[in-house]
């Protein structure tokens, strides 16, 4: 969950997502005015418009940092843990980048976290810090146990590169490094992996456009003006629809 | 000639000195058109004679942006898209994306649905297999095992074409179950091709797996052993044949794989040859669960594919992960809800991608005519890899 | 016209044509078979449109080839790049006419030997001689296409070239223990005069010879230069068009030879089975040309069957197998061969008759193992385990 408090409990219309935070809303488009917030937000006052008889919630968010687990990773390195929640049965812990690797080679070493299975990232736009680099951890030697880390990076910030503590990072976070722009601070070869050399911008980042951008400035930076292409009468124009 | 010790790198005598005569290693490019990268792969070799001395793979021929697609489809809308990933293995992907949206949902799928789509991704895991071994033969030189393979290949696309009307790209999962029943007759059409099948699997390992020359051209080849998988995040068969019993239908278990019997072959010795009878064994596997869940679809006829899914899908916000044994390893998916009917984020853990990466580790040292053998070994389908 | 005009400038000149057409025909019918037959072994139809039984896809193949383009890269050494193929597919057709194909045989009154070239008394060694000339068209063809992959394919293939001459030349050698002499008709006559073919004999001999021969003319499980899945074409990937097409006749030319040569030396060249024998005399009436080509036909069934079942040796192991391997068994075959020969037929028919009855033991002894039990619970190999 985020810092911010949530504005109201309703939900917009179904639309791509909401410019601000994500907002516990519930399944249903009706409010759901029974909503509990999780512990470590103030509850917010309860709307008072039970009009239709409550749908039933989905699953909500509740405070983690009382496992075990969270409270030795926030013992042994001090000041990493900023929040800790669980949700649909899965634990995640939001980490300050700063003891990022710190904490990562904790998990691995101390706590058995020895493989990675995914890091990626998500956009959100219009919030600060823009992007979450979300790492998903899993421990053979603790029954199966999985963790997801999540780092906020603001847009034009760094985040520490875990490639130190897990190899298998390294491809990882160059395609997040190509689809987001993240700079990973440590990595040995940060460079694009599924867009092609001299391409220019970041498509998944949320303000690149779905139809893509023409393809003239974005291989030749140097012949075409920022964000141009080939003119109408130019052979090689494409058009994009 | 004695057959190479296994358990030992196939060791080559150590690069002597200085390049000779002030020659360079040539750089060689492999791919991206090539008869045997399976697909749009580059790999940009750097050779010492017949020496390779680093394999660099270049990704990002065969992206599609499907990612960035996901987030302007609504839920449902999304499905037909993770087809086309591991195009090999279609129903996999399908199925772990209704995994994930059925886990924020908090919905509860039929056991009969549960039955069949297990079901459908055995069969889908045989033939993914079973195309695995024909490519990988056919580019070692055995060019018999790939008309073998797809005799019986073609009967489950016929299957699979009855049932949902795609032999490859499924789209044969909704959230919450299936898009349709099954027609009748389809499962003794299934237990008629099941059945006998062991003597396919037979035939197949007649031809291979006792071949001096097969073994000759597998064993010590591209070894990656148990810590370094792990290091590496490679899942799958490769990690089994490291000696990891991990298989994540035994370990995170999702829909009835807890009711049913099968057993994970696990390897010795890292190399590609026994991730071959891994893989070879994880046919056989596939087919015992195949034919349990016959047994079962036919002991409990019932009409319910579906569970209660509301009309309009919206999960709510908030973040999940779940993943499936596909094929070539663990495939999972991260789902960002923001409360709308679009994923706000949907990202996928490709195995391919992932076991990739291993590849220069593994080709380390070997010749380029082991090349072929080291990208057989790891089983990508570009499409995943790329996305 | 003068006997010499006839006999030493006519004839052979027809002859050579023919063979020459002979081997284009040939290598196209040979083609039409090898799918067909591969496709059998691989439970599928080769060709079946073109022609009853597709016979006629290779007309049609040849065709296009013909009139296809005839690509050279830019860069690539024009006049080299020409006399590749043809440095390939000349010493095909040239070991073809060396080979005797039947005995003297009378047409429109003129009497001649059934053997494109006259019988040397060295006839054996100008082949093995000539045959070698392929080498240099397989390195020159690499070479001039002034690319990797050609360079890699033509460097490896002229390597096991000649590195599978040595085994080659040493079963040979036992062939000449044997009859005593180098001439391909003198061998032949060796056989009938012995009464026994020189395979049984020489069954290592043969088996050495016949693998060299696979090797020699770059055939799975020996295809390594030539390896689609690895270097595109080997060192025919630049070539298109007709020149390709002398490539591939090439191929099928050397594979004929070989087997031609397997025949005369091995298998009683034109000569019935079991020649000296009276009572089998019936089977004279099928001429000698027919038992000469129906055992060249069936050792290209031989190569065809091994190309559907065998994977590819990588290039080292080839080589590991070639000079660790054939050579040693080679030399020792020789040395058994010569002590056998002091005793003339008698040692030969013994020494054939102790070889017969060894690997008709092998195979039984083979056929009759226990079968190793497979099923989802137990696994073919020690190497992996199942694990409930």
């Amino acid at each position: 969950m985020t810092d911010e408090k949530p504005t109201t409990p309703e939900v917009p219309a179904p639309e791509p997502a909401p410019a601000k935070a994500v907002e516990p809303a519930a399944a249903a488009p009706k409010p759901a005015a029974e909503g509990a917030l999780p512990a470590a937000v103030p509850a917010a006052p309860k709307p008072a418009a039970p009009a239709a008889p409550p749908k039933p919630t989905g699953p909500k968010p509740t405070d983690a940092s009382g496992k075990p687990l969270i409270a030795a990773l926030a013992a042994a390195v001090p000041g990493a843990i900023l929040e800790a929640y669980e949700f649909v049965g899965e634990t995640t812990a939001k980490i300050a980048p700063e003891h990022l690797v710190q904490a990562c080679r904790y998990l691995k070493d101390e706590e058995g976290f020895t493989y990675l299975v995914d890091e990626t990232a998500v956009d959100w736009k219009d919030r600060q810090p823009r992007f979450d680099v979300l790492l998903l951890l899993h421990s053979f030697s603790r029954g199966q146990e999985r963790l997801r880390l999540k780092v906020g990076v603001a847009e034009d910030a760094a985040c520490p590169s875990v490639t130190c503590v897990w190899e298998t990072a390294n491809w990882m976070e160059r395609e997040a490094f190509d689809m987001y722009g993240i700079r990973f601070d440590g990595h040995p070869d940060l460079r694009r992996i599924l867009t092609w050399d001299g391409f220019q911008g970041h498509p998944l980042r949320k303000d690149f456009p779905i139809e893509g951008i023409d393809t003239g400035a974005a291989i030749y930076p140097d012949r075409f003006p920022e964000g141009g292409g080939p003119g109408p009468k130019d052979t090689n124009r494409k058009v994009l629809s | 000639m004695s057959e190479p010790t296994p358990g030992t790198v196939a060791q080559f005598p150590p690069l002597a000195g200085p390049p000779l005569l002030g020659l360079h290693e040539m750089e060689l490019n492999f791919g991206p058109q090539h008869p045997s990268t399976h697909g749009v792969l580059r790999l940009v070799l750097k050779v010492d004679g017949e020496r390779i001395v680093s394999a660099r793979p270049d990704v990002g021929y065969l992206h599609r942006g499907t990612e960035k697609l996901f987030e302007t489809e609504t839920f449902p809308m999304v499905i037909p898209h993770t087809d086309r990933m591991d195009y090999v293995a279609a129903s996999t992907n399908n199925h772990a994306y209704c995994l994930v949206v059925e886990k924020l949902l908090g919905v509860e799928v039929p056991k009969r649905a549960q039955y069949i789509r297990v079901l459908l991704d055995e069969m889908q895991r045989i033939s993914s297999h079973v195309l695995w071994l024909a490519t990988a033969a056919i580019d070692l030189g055995a060019i018999t095992p790939f008309f073998y393979t797809f005799r019986d290949r073609e009967v489950i696309l016929d299957l699979f074409e009855e049932y949902c009307g795609a032999r490859l790209t499924l789209n044969c999962m909704r959230i919450g179950g299936l898009p349709v029943d099954l027609t009748p007759g389809w499962l003794e059409k299934v237990r008629a091709f099941t059945e006998p099948f062991e003597k396919c699997i037979d035939e197949y390992e007649d031809l291979l797996t006792e071949n001096r020359i097969w073994k000759e051209r597998t064993v010590g080849i591209a070894v990656l052993d148990e810590k370094r998988c792990i290091e590496w995040g490679v899942t799958g068969p490769v990690l089994r044949a490291a000696g990891k019993a991990w298989d994540i239908r035994r370990a995170l278990p999702y829909e009835v794989y807890p009711e049913l019997q099968f057993d994970i072959p696990v390897g010795k010795n890292a190399d590609t040859y026994d991730r071959y009878l891994v893989r070879v064994a994880e046919i056989r596997q596939s087919r015992r669960i195949v034919l349990q869940c016959l047994d079962w679809l036919e002991k409990n006829p019932g009409t319910e594919i579906r569970g209660k899914v509301p009309r309009v899908i919206k999960p709510p916000a908030g973040e999940a992960y779940a993943c499936v044994e596909a094929p070539k390893g663990e495939l999972g998916f991260h789902l960002v809800a923001s409360g709308g009917n679009k994923p706000y984020r949907l990202h996928v853990r490709p195995p391919s991608f992932i076991n990739l990466q291993a590849l220069p580790e593994m080709a380390q040292g070997h010749l380029v005519g082991d090349l072929v053998a080291v990208i057989g070994t790891i089983d990508i389908v570009l499409g995943e890899v790329d996305r | 016209m003068s006997h010499t005009l006839l006999h030493n400038v006519l004839i052979p000149f027809l002859k050579g044509a023919i063979t020459v057409v002979a081997l284009g025909l040939a290598a196209g019918i040979l083609t039409w078979i090898e799918r067909r037959l591969l496709g059998r072994l691989q439970i599928r139809k080769g060709p079946n449109r073109v022609g009853p039984q597709g016979f006629f896809q290779w007309i049609a193949d040849t065709v296009k080839l013909v009139f296809k383009e005839d690509i050279v890269p830019s860069r690539a050494e024009k006049a080299l790049h020409l006399l590749g193929p043809l440095l390939l597919f000349v010493p095909a057709v040239v070991v073809l006419g060396l080979v005797p194909w039947g005995p003297e045989f009378t047409l429109f009154g003129v009497t001649t030997p059934l053997h494109a070239a006259a019988d040397l008394n060295v006839g054996l060694l100008l082949i093995l001689a000539v045959s070698t000339i392929g080498v240099y068209g397989i390195i020159l063809s690499g070479w001039a296409s002034n690319s990797k992959y050609p360079l890699l394919g033509g460097l490896r293939s002229a390597a096991q070239l000649i590195s599978y001459e040595v085994p080659m030349g040493l079963a040979v050698v036992s062939a000449i223990l044997m009859s005593g002499s180098l001439s391909m008709v003198e061998i032949i006559e060796a056989q009938r005069k012995a009464g026994v073919w020189f395979v049984f004999p020489g069954l290592i001999a043969f088996f050495l010879y016949f693998v060299s021969g696979v090797a020699e003319t770059n055939r799975t499980p020996f295809d390594l230069p030539e390896a689609e899945s690895e270097l595109v074409g080997g060192f025919h990937t630049e070539y298109s068009g007709f020149r390709w097409a002398v490539f591939f006749m090439s191929e099928y030319g050397n594979m004929i030879s070989v087997s031609a040569v397997a025949t005369t030396l091995f298998f009683g060249g034109w000569l019935r089975p079991f020649p000296n024998v009276a009572w089998l005399s019936f089977l004279d009436v099928i001429p000698a040309f027919f038992w000469f080509a129906g055992k060249v036909f069936l050792f290209l069934m031989v190569y065809i069957w091994f190309r559907a079942t065998f994977p590819r040796y990588r290039f080292d192991q080839l080589m590991a197998l070639g000079w660790k391997t054939l050579i040693p068994i080679s030399l020792g075959n020789l040395a058994l061969v010569a002590i056998a020969a002091l005793w003339g037929a008698a040692g030969l028919k013994v020494l054939g008759a102790v070889l017969v009855l060894l690997v008709a033991a092998g195979f039984i002894a083979v056929w009759m193992r226990p079968a190793r039990p497979r099923s989802s619970t137990t696994m073919a190999s020690p190497n992996v385990e199942v694990r409930a």
